[in-house]
């Protein structure tokens, strides 16, 4: 029988030659992820399974991003934990402040993840590396902790949604437009328990840095995993970074899918969602005078390097609106450092951004940029909920990298070309 | 047997709203507890009682992973929370921690706030007493129906490591 390409990857990772939508399985996991917040949970719950060790301390990646350079004092003694934990069970994959990043910017950056792999995390943006080609999914701390000791995660084997993208697309609009546009069409419970296929020439054509975007997001339609087919462009990212062998999987072409979506993107806007739902999304020309107080640019989401060159392409020789404070987060300090010896860090500077070693911070309402009470903020990151990132009064607004910078110039939600009118 | 008051609330109730991110520098459940839902009911952890119920609309617990959200709403003494459908690493994490939870779109769609459900939470069914009313939950599968015997996935696995040593 025919099978999609999640469903091959767990097929092989559960050791059977089959597996349908609804199967409950118990697969191999090749790598499994935790941060400063959710690994202390997992830690406790480990240490309850009474084993003594770790099924591979070389496939277990801990990454202290969310709170960390530490907020406060509670975030301190969390993120000792998590350290201490590390140097007792010798885990090898632990990111220090300084040599860290945000999770899901950095373990593909450091080669930790590949095509073909089972990885799971307690992080639900880890559906990230499905952009690789990996089934990548988001559980919990006592996932994690199980994992962590047995080597193996229980799932149910989901139905597969294909999305298909035809055009080519219009200049300001990229990766994050198109998700926020097809979270838009089906909406935050859209997916649920379902795997997510970015399929069509829209898709061969994107960057790496916008299908890590794409998949990033799967989360925020309710999908399982997202999964992209892996080509000559992931075959380049992964040069250089990815040691090991891999397994290319492709869907047969008569596998089941659920339900199949087709959109021609050629007439697409950049896109922005509405407070306080991601499937809140409009075209920035459909918005009225939005005035802002703040901008984040980065996050797993959108702090990567292509988006750091886009949102300098427009600040360049110009500055931030006086009303308005940016905050710019590159994910990790490789594209910290590539951002500086392309002379982008000091674009930002000079236009009026404050820029941030690479943390979760704002996005989730950690620090690094809270909003005060009826504050509005328009911000790359992945989630607008009501108090996501600060005061359950004040709001959020999502867009992609050149939105985002344009907005930040003039002081309240535009499109880009408004800002390249001016120079 | 559970028997409990409701507390209503509506759609996409995410992971924010149970547990906001300014309470995550701990992992301590009982300090969870005490600002479970605040921001979707602000107070929420002083008007309720030990044994309620929460009855919610589609997509509950959507958002983060964070365990931090369910063990919010265990520890608060949340004896059940039904909803139309779960985001599913909230799905996943109530299982894990012996949080319990039924799926039921009819029960989502009738039940009022302040009625009074007594649930078998073997059977899945949700007797409406303030209204005489029963509602069926979706069964769990197999796996999922020993996990929850077992009290969450930490004492599942703890049994079975265990059974795998006698064999050796």
């Amino acid at each position: 029988m025919s099978m999609t390409m999640t469903e091959k990857i767990l097929a092989a990772h559960a050791g059977k030659e089959q597996v349908e939508p609804g199967d409950l399985i118990k697969a191999r996991v090749d790598l499994v992820l935790g941060n400063d917040i959710t690994s202390p949970v997992a830690i406790r719950e480990f240490e309850k399974i009474g084993v003594n060790k770790l099924f591979d301390p070389g496939a277990i990646a801990l990454v202290p991003d969310h709170f960390t350079p530490n907020k406060d004092i509670k975030s301190a003694e969390q993120a000792k934990m998590l350290r201490e934990f590390v140097r007792k069970y010798g885990i090898i994959h632990y990111f220090e402040v300084g040599r860290a990043g945000i999770e899901h910017c950095l373990l593909p950056e450091q080669g930790l993840v590949g095509p073909g792999e089972l990885i799971i995390g307690a992080d639900s943006h880890t559906c990230t590396y499905g952009a690789l080609g990996a089934f990548s999914t988001g559980v919990g701390s006592t996932d994690l902790a199980a994992a962590m000791a047995s080597g193996e995660v229980w799932l149910k084997v989901p139905p597969s949604l294909k999305l298909h993208y035809s055009g080519s697309l219009q200049d300001w609009v990229g990766g994050k437009d198109l998700i926020l546009y097809t979270i838009g069409q089906i909406g935050v419970d859209g997916a649920l328990y379902s795997a997510l296929e970015f399929t069509g020439d829209t898709i061969a054509s994107l960057t790496m840095d916008d299908r890590f975007t794409m998949a990033n997001m799967a989360i925020e339609a309710g999908a399982k995993n997202g999964i992209f087919l892996v080509d000559d462009k992931t075959r380049e990212y992964l040069r250089g970074r990815y040691e090991k062998p891999y397994t290319i999987y492709t869907s047969d072409h008569n596998a089941y899918y659920q339900q199949t979506y087709e959109w021609n993107v050629s007439k697409l806007e950049p896109q922005v969602a509405l407070p306080h739902l991601p499937e809140n999304s409009k075209s920035v020309r459909e918005l009225g005078n939005l005035y802002i107080d703040q901008v984040v640019i980065g996050s797993c989401t959108n702090g990567r390097i292509k988006d750091l060159r886009e949102v300098a392409r427009l600040l360049k020789g110009n500055k931030v609106h006086s009303d308005v404070r940016l905050i710019i987060i590159p994910g990790t300090q490789e594209i910290y450092l590539q951002a500086m010896r392309e002379g982008l860090i000091e674009v930002f500077i000079q236009a009026g951004a404050v820029v941030s070693t690479p943390t979760c911070g704002p996005c989730l309402g950690g620090h690094m940029g809270i909003l005060a009470k009826g504050e509005r903020a328009l911000a790359t990151t992945n989630r607008n909920f009501i108090g996501r990132m600060g005061h359950p009064e004040s709001e959020v607004y999502l867009s992609g990298p050149p939105v985002a910078a344009a907005s930040a110039i003039k002081g309240r939600i535009t499109h880009p070309e408004e800002v390249l009118k001016d120079d | 047997m559970i028997k409990g008051k409701v507390w209503s609330f509506g759609a996409d109730l995410n992971t924010d709203l149970i547990i906001p991110a300014r309470y995550l520098n701990t992992s301590d459940p009982k300090v969870l507890a005490e600002y479970c839902l605040e921001d979707a009911r602000p107070g929420f952890s002083k008007i309720m009682s030990p044994g309620d119920i929460i009855v919610a609309g589609t997509n509950f617990g959507c958002g983060s992973s964070r365990e931090h959200a369910p063990l919010a709403i265990k520890y608060a003494g949340i004896a059940c929370v039904i909803a139309a459908s779960f985001a599913r690493i909230f799905y996943r994490n109530a299982l894990n921690i012996g949080l319990a939870i039924l799926e039921s779109e009819e029960a989502s769609k009738d039940v009022k706030e302040g009625e009074i459900l007594q649930i078998n939470l073997e059977k899945g069914l949700i007797n409406n007493l303030s209204t005489n009313r029963i509602y069926h939950a979706k069964p769990f599968p197999g796996f999922m129906q020993e996990l929850i015997t077992a009290g969450g996935l930490i004492p599942y696995l703890r049994r079975n490591l265990a059974e795998k040593e006698q064999e050796v």
